[in-house]
């Protein structure tokens, strides 16, 4: 278990080398937040709820969902593509541990740098910018740290999955796009799934990427009942359960019919 | 002795795709791509003792880096037994790797944004080595191989000397009894190549481990390996002491001459005439090559009667270098020794 937290570790030392990024994604992640919420503002006009949700409630959502993506979002299918493309997964299989494991753990400890760097210092400035409602309920910040872990390995499980792929296509960046498009999209990130027509919402029911962004977000709003809140973070947890499945899979195929691309 | 390493009949085929030409090709291969299956290994058997120090060669492509994939676990043999240090290396790889060390001259094991003390760290963490083990050997290897004050650089400042030589320090932090090295000295000075060699000497001496390098320079085979493996398209052609192949190829001298005057090769051939002697010329230089037997005799006969002949400005007598056997082995395609 050591070397897994010492790779966390090494993951901040990383994140640490390239400032630039950190400071450009405070600045990215601060443009979005307000976009949407000027966005909202204009879509609600005078109305005082729309599917539920009011106003108030929606810059949270807002402001919540895209705070808990830097937690939740990391690069790691693309590092993995590159990683597979380049050849460098030889040096990968040399040493003595699990690459996903220690894959998913690069990406928590960036999740974590992150949380405390970027999520953290920017829930509380946006806080104090836009009309937001915090619940301080300690049950629901409970279950939101709860389902935000959830989340992240949701996320990571999927990004994992695109990552092998590259193992078959060798040049896997189309896919890698369609996947970011599509998480943002039926995640809740952009767009509540309440939001969505009955007939995409019950097909999204059957799909793991709601338990990515709508699920954390919709509990710290107070969007969800007791109840709702309950089964939908027993919702997360069966994904990412089912999940381990394909990985499992596809990762024994890829190891055996694995070529080290470049000599 | 016990084997190290324990090769049967290994095998590994690669699938290779071929693309048709011309348009009509490219929307065929869409549907159906032909692929012909090539073996980039092809049953070879090889054992090393513990505490060799073995050298791998062979012409770029002749499968040498896939053998070593196969050795080291990461890619899994299409068919064929290998055992090294006891296990199955692509069934219990996570156990496997923790016995070896490896280092390949092409990629760093490093990470490339982080002073080299933290991924030091970080392997020390992946191969559980205790404190007072890291203290007592990497001590010793640091300052053996000069990197202290490399240390909390990252690494993507450092020079591919100082990165080489930090890369072999990171192979060796468990202090594995077998390392593999895939080309370490590519592309470094001959100092640093002098000390990665005396170092490699220095381990394999103290704790007698066994080390199986390939590499282009021979001259890194023969300043540390008895013994040779050569390969020729996936197959074994020589396996045996570096020494009796030179014994039994390097069995010719060259001796080169340069004249005052400007000579036809045809007169010099002609005042040699009788003797076993093959000439060539150097175009550039205007050196005059004699390629003959390596009897003394013979040597002084034709060096006489050239002299006789033409002034002279240089003599020289050279014995043919490893790295012309191993030209000629692989223009012949095979070696016999008996």
């Amino acid at each position: 278990m050591d070397k897994y937290i010492e790779m966390i570790r090494i993951r901040f030392l990383m994140m640490l080398a390239y400032r630039t990024d950190y400071y450009t994604g405070i600045l990215i992640y601060s443009i979005n937040i307000g976009a949407y919420y000027f966005l909202w503002n204009a879509i609600y006009g005078g109305k005082e709820q729309i599917e539920g949700l009011s106003v108030v409630q929606m810059t949270t959502y807002v402001a919540v969902s895209w705070m808990a993506r830097a937690f939740y979002f990391n690069n790691l299918d693309r590092e993995m593509a590159q990683e597979i493309m380049e050849g460098k997964v030889a040096i990968e299989l040399i040493r003595p541990y699990n690459y996903l494991g220690m894959k998913t753990m690069q990406g928590l400890g960036e999740g974590i740098f992150r949380l405390f760097f970027f999520s953290t210092p920017g829930l509380i400035i946006v806080y104090f910018v836009f009309p937001i409602q915090f619940s301080w309920e300690p049950r629901v910040w409970g279950f939101f740290a709860i389902s935000i872990v959830l989340s992240f390995l949701i996320n990571t499980q999927l990004n994992l999955l695109t990552g092998i792929t590259t193992f078959f296509l060798y040049n896997n960046a189309g896919l890698i796009r369609a996947k970011r498009v599509v998480i943002d999209l039926f995640s809740g990130l952009l767009l509540p799934i309440s939001f969505f027509p009955g007939w995409a919402q019950s097909i999204m029911k059957f799909l793991p990427f709601q338990g990515i962004s709508y699920t954390p977000s919709m509990i710290f709003t107070k969007g969800f009942s007791h109840q709702q809140a309950i089964a939908a973070i027993g919702q997360q947890l069966i994904w990412v359960i089912i999940l381990i499945l394909p990985i499992y899979v596809l990762w024994r195929v890829a190891k055996k019919q694995l070529i080290i691309q470049g000599g | 002795m016990e084997n190290v390493i324990e090769v049967k009949k290994l095998r590994k085929e690669f699938k290779a795709y071929s693309s048709r030409a011309g348009l009509k090709g490219a929307f065929r291969d869409l549907f159906t791509r032909n692929y012909k299956i090539v073996p980039a290994v092809n049953d070879i058997n090889i054992t090393v003792k513990k505490g060799e120090m073995v050298g791998y060669i062979g012409e770029n492509g002749a499968g040498k880096s896939t053998t070593i994939k196969m050795l080291t676990g990461i890619l899994t043999p299409t068919s064929g037994e290998i055992i090294v240090n006891g296990m199955n290396p692509h069934k219990e790889r996570e156990k496997f790797v923790q016995t070896i060390g490896v280092v390949f001259g092409q990629r760093s094991q490093l990470w490339w944004d982080i002073a080299v003390q933290e991924s030091f760290r970080l392997l020390k963490k992946v191969y559980k080595v205790s404190d007072e083990d890291y203290e007592q050997h990497m001590q010793h290897v640091i300052r053996t191989l000069d990197i202290e004050p490399l240390l909390d650089k990252p690494v993507r400042k450092l020079s591919l000397g100082q990165r080489m030589r930090c890369e072999l320090a990171a192979a060796l932090i468990h202090n594995p009894p077998l390392l593999f090295l895939d080309e370490p000295t590519i592309g470094l000075d001959v100092l640093v190549k002098l000390k990665i060699r005396e170092f490699l000497k220095e381990i394999n001496e103290k704790y007698n481990t066994t080390i199986l390098l390939t590499t282009h320079d021979l001259s890194d085979i023969e300043a540390l390996c008895e013994r040779v493996v050569m390969l020729d398209e996936g197959k074994v052609i020589y396996d045996g002491a570096l020494r009796e192949l030179k014994e039994k190829w390097g069995d010719q001298k060259e001796l080169h001459f340069q004249f005052l005057k400007k000579v036809n090769i045809k007169t010099v051939q002609n005042v040699t005439s009788g003797l076993p002697v093959e000439w060539e010329v150097d175009e550039k230089d205007q050196t005059f090559i004699a390629i003959l037997e390596d009897r003394d005799e013979l040597i002084s006969q034709v060096i006489a009667k050239v002299v006789a002949a033409f002034k002279i400005k240089d003599v020289k007598i050279n014995e043919t270098s490893t790295e012309e056997i191993i030209r000629k082995i692989y223009e012949k395609g095979a070696v016999e020794v008996g």
